[in-house]
Formats: C-alpha cells, sequence, structure tokens
C-alpha cells in the first residue's frame, strides 16, 4: 500500500488528464480526480473533493494537490469539515510537477510527508539542477580534474551510455528515482539528484549519452548496480 | 423563541430569505462582477442557495449549528467559485461557535458573527480595503458586538450588522482591488461596487429580517 493522491481541479478534463500522467509513472498509487462541478461545469465541489479523499486512502494517508485559488479554499475547507485528519496533507505545488514526482515518491513507499514534500519541491530541484549543470561546467572550462583526489572515501562511481532510443524519459526516470527513492544512498547522476524523478527529467538525456553515476552511502555499491542494469538492459525498452 | 434569542426556525428563515433576495438579485450581481470579474457570481450564489432550500426540505436541520452547517456544505459544493469556500467557511464557523445551543442570544450571536467573518478572512487571505466581502462583513461585527455589548436583543444586534455591511459594501465602490480576479484590473476596478460585499450586505439584512419577524 502506498499514499494516495487527490487530483482538484476547476475542470474534470483536466483533473482527469493530470491523473492519467501521474499514474503512468506509478502503478499501484491510487491517484483520484476531483476535477468540475457535479453538472460537469467549470468550478471545485467540497462533495467531490471529499469523496475523492475517500477512494484514495488505502491506510497511509492522501496527499491533495490543487490547481487555481478557489480549489485551494475548497480542499482546505474540506480538510476543516473533516476535522484537520492527520492522514490528509495539502501540497503547496505545481499541479502537473508536483502530482509527477509526489506520485513517484508514493510509488516508492515513501510516507505522507514525504509524498508531500517531494510535490512541493518538484520545481526547485529541477531549478537546483539546473544551477548545478552551470558549476558543473564551469569546473571542466578551467581544466581541473577534481574527480580523483577528492572522491570520498567509500564513494561509488560509473560511466554509463544510454543505449535505449527514447533515452532518459519519463518512465525510465521513473523507474530509477522509484528505486533509488527507496535505498538508503546519495546519488547523483550528471549532477543531479538520482531520487528525484523531476530532476532527473530536467537532464534531456537522449541515446547514446553518457551518464556520470556517482553514489555514496550504506547502499551506493547495490544503487550503482542498479543503475547499470536497468541502463544497460535499454530499460527493457530495447 | 422570546425576544432575548434566537432559534432554529430564525436560522432556517435566514436561509430562505437569502435564497430569495439572491434570486431576486441574479442578475445585479452578474452585472456587479461582470463589470471587475468574471460575471459569475449571481448565478454560482443563486444555484448554491436554490440547492440549499432543497436540501432544508429534504433533511430539516435540528439546531442553529445544523442549519448553518448545511449551509456550509451545500454552498461549497454546489457554488464552484470562490464564493463557494468563503460563504461555506463563514456558516460552517458560525455554526462551530454556536456548538449545540437552540437558543442563540446577543452574545452568541455577535460571537457567530465573528467566527463567521474570521473564517473568511482564514480562507481568503484578504483584510479591510481589499475591496473583498471583508469590507461588509468586518463592519457588521463590529457593529454588532458593540450593540451586544450594549444589551441590545437578537433583532436589534442583527439590524446594527445589516446596516454597517450595507455601509461596508457602498463604501467598496472607490476603492482599487487586492485580491480575486478584479485585482488584475487596477484602477479600473474604482467606481464598481464589489459583488462579494454587496452579496454579504444582502445575505446580512436577511438574517436581520428573519430576525425581525421573528421578534
Amino acid at each position: 500500500m502506498s499514499v494516495g493522491l487527490v487530483i482538484v481541479s476547476h475542470s474534470a478534463a483536466l483533473a482527469a488528464g493530470v491523473v492519467e500522467l501521474a499514474a503512468q509513472m506509478a502503478v499501484g498509487v491510487s491517484i483520484v480526480a476531483a476535477g468540475g462541478m457535479d453538472d460537469g461545469g467549470l468550478g471545485t465541489s467540497l462533495e467531490k473533493v471529499m469523496s475523492a479523499l475517500g477512494q484514495a486512502d488505502t491506510g497511509e494517508g492522501v496527499v491533495v494537490l490543487t490547481d487555481l485559488g478557489s480549489a485551494v479554499m475548497t480542499a482546505e475547507s474540506a480538510l476543516e469539515f473533516m476535522g484537520g485528519p492527520a492522514t490528509v496533507a495539502l501540497a503547496d505545488a505545481p499541479l502537473v510537477e508536483g502530482a509527477v514526482a509526489a506520485a513517484v515518491a508514493a510509488a516508492s513507499g515513501a510516507g505522507l510527508q514525504a509524498v508531500r514534500h517531494a510535490a512541493e519541491t518538484a520545481l526547485q530541484n529541477s531549478g537546483a539542477a539546473r544551477a548545478t549543470d552551470a558549476g558543473t561546467a564551469t569546473g571542466l572550462d578551467s581544466g581541473t580534474e577534481p574527480r580523483k583526489d577528492h572522491t570520498p572515501e567509500g564513494e561509488q562511481t560509473a560511466e554509463l551510455i544510454l543505449i535505449n532510443p527514447m533515452g532518459l524519459h519519463a518512465r525510465p526516470a521513473a523507474v530509477l528515482a522509484g528505486e533509488l527513492g527507496a535505498m538508503d544512498v546519495d546519488i547523483e547522476i550528471n549532477g543531479v539528484d538520482g531520487q528525484s524523478v523531476m530532476m532527473l527529467m530536467t537532464l534531456g538525456a537522449g541515446e547514446g549519452t553518457k551518464l556520470h553515476v556517482r553514489a555514496s552511502g550504506p547502499d551506493a555499491v547495490g544503487a550503482v548496480a542498479l543503475v547499470r542494469r536497468e541502463v544497460t538492459s535499454g530499460f527493457g525498452e530495447i | 423563541m422570546t425576544d432575548s434569542s434566537l432559534d432554529t426556525a430564525w436560522a432556517v428563515d435566514w436561509l430562505r430569505r437569502s435564497a430569495a433576495v439572491v434570486s431576486e438579485n441574479r442578475m445585479a450581481l452578474i452585472e456587479l462582477d461582470r463589470a471587475i470579474g468574471d460575471g459569475d457570481h449571481g448565478e454560482n450564489l443563486d444555484r448554491g442557495f436554490s440547492a440549499i432550500l432543497e436540501k432544508l426540505d429534504s433533511e430539516p436541520p435540528l439546531t442553529p449549528a445544523a442549519t448553518f452547517k448545511l449551509a456550509a456544505m451545500t454552498l461549497m459544493s454546489k457554488v464552484g467559485g470562490a464564493a463557494g469556500p468563503l460563504y461555506g467557511t463563514a456558516f460552517l464557523r458560525m455554526g462551530t461557535a454556536m456548538g449545540e445551543a437552540v437558543e442563540i442570544d446577543s452574545a452568541l450571536l455577535a460571537a457567530g458573527l465573528a467566527a463567521a467573518r474570521d473564517g473568511v478572512v482564514a480562507r481568503g487571505k484578504a483584510e479591510v480595503g481589499d475591496k473583498t466581502m471583508i469590507d461588509a462583513w468586518t463592519p457588521a461585527v463590529d457593529a454588532a458586538i458593540s450593540a451586544a455589548d450594549a444589551g441590545a436583543s437578537p433583532a436589534a444586534v442583527l439590524a446594527a450588522a445589516a446596516a454597517a455591511a450595507e455601509s461596508g459594501a457602498v463604501a467598496t465602490d472607490p476603492l482599487i482591488a487586492h485580491k480575486g480576479r478584479a485585482s488584475y484590473l487596477g484602477e479600473r476596478a474604482i467606481g464598481h461596487r464589489d459583488p462579494g460585499a454587496a452579496s454579504s450586505a444582502m445575505i446580512l439584512r436577511a438574517a436581520a429580517q428573519a430576525g425581525g419577524a421573528s421578534a
């Protein structure tokens, strides 16, 4: 069982679309749409939200993502109506990126607050990823060779080449982030957090791209082996 | 029912009168909202209060608090726009403040109105002067508390609140909006009454009429 998600939107079509997108990356996670009004019009409905909360909760709690202003107010109202249950968390997150990041975190077995955090940092993480990339590029330009001298003790590294035609697109990124997320490891792939699906997707790594993997922590050996296995098998896509 | 307290029949009558006044003023509220918003306030509120009438018939509430919670649940589910959770939270908090009481005296009435206003502030994050429903509710609550403190009857407390809400709504005309869709208009919002403040004044007047009828 994993944390469930509820997607609250003014539009039934938008909520259903976000559910479809997030579910593709997180098989087995309960993701329920609460979009539009009973009559199909635009708006948000307390009854729909409360009913979705009931459906989405499989015992591990529910993270709620919302689109515009009054959707947030309706979601807050639902929680107030229910007496502020500890098993429901509202995420202040971008709807699409947040839902995808939360779904992957939930699929990897993360708890309620960790799933909410994954949603709320979905954009920050991709911003940080770009900053890290820029720093790495500067280091290479100056001709320094930091790797050998500064490799901390116990760090595992690997250099792998993507062989599947689609490269590190959404599904493989979700697979890696999901499996790595369940491990006790700090892992970077080309300078971004390997446990974050959003960060991995920001790499835009296509077929033939070289991946530099650096991992440390108790599960470092297993984590690098996992990445090697997935990459060299083309994520099962070839 | 006595001169010194209001009961469930008053709460139900308030909602019925609110539904009537919102329905009568549906086009007027749509026009106000069309000027500085998205034009759906009259239609949304009318749909919400019409749904309340159906619920009052099908599941008659037993206490004032239950009446207001029925209204809260229905408005939050049927209105659709921001007015749903805002009015819904107002009625929810008022119901919570009144607890199990079946006789609402002036002090509890003023406390209930204050809780309603605080709920709208908490939900919408608006302040006085932002050109929102708060500009009607806050003077109404101030007037209600003053009247209750001075020993006025519940009907007189409601009359004072309604008059202050009406003045507060009129006073939104010259304001620039700082919340909601009207805030995108800048100075173009000047000269238009805020639809939420206008509907709040209508609904509080309905409360006073229900209170006067029952006194």
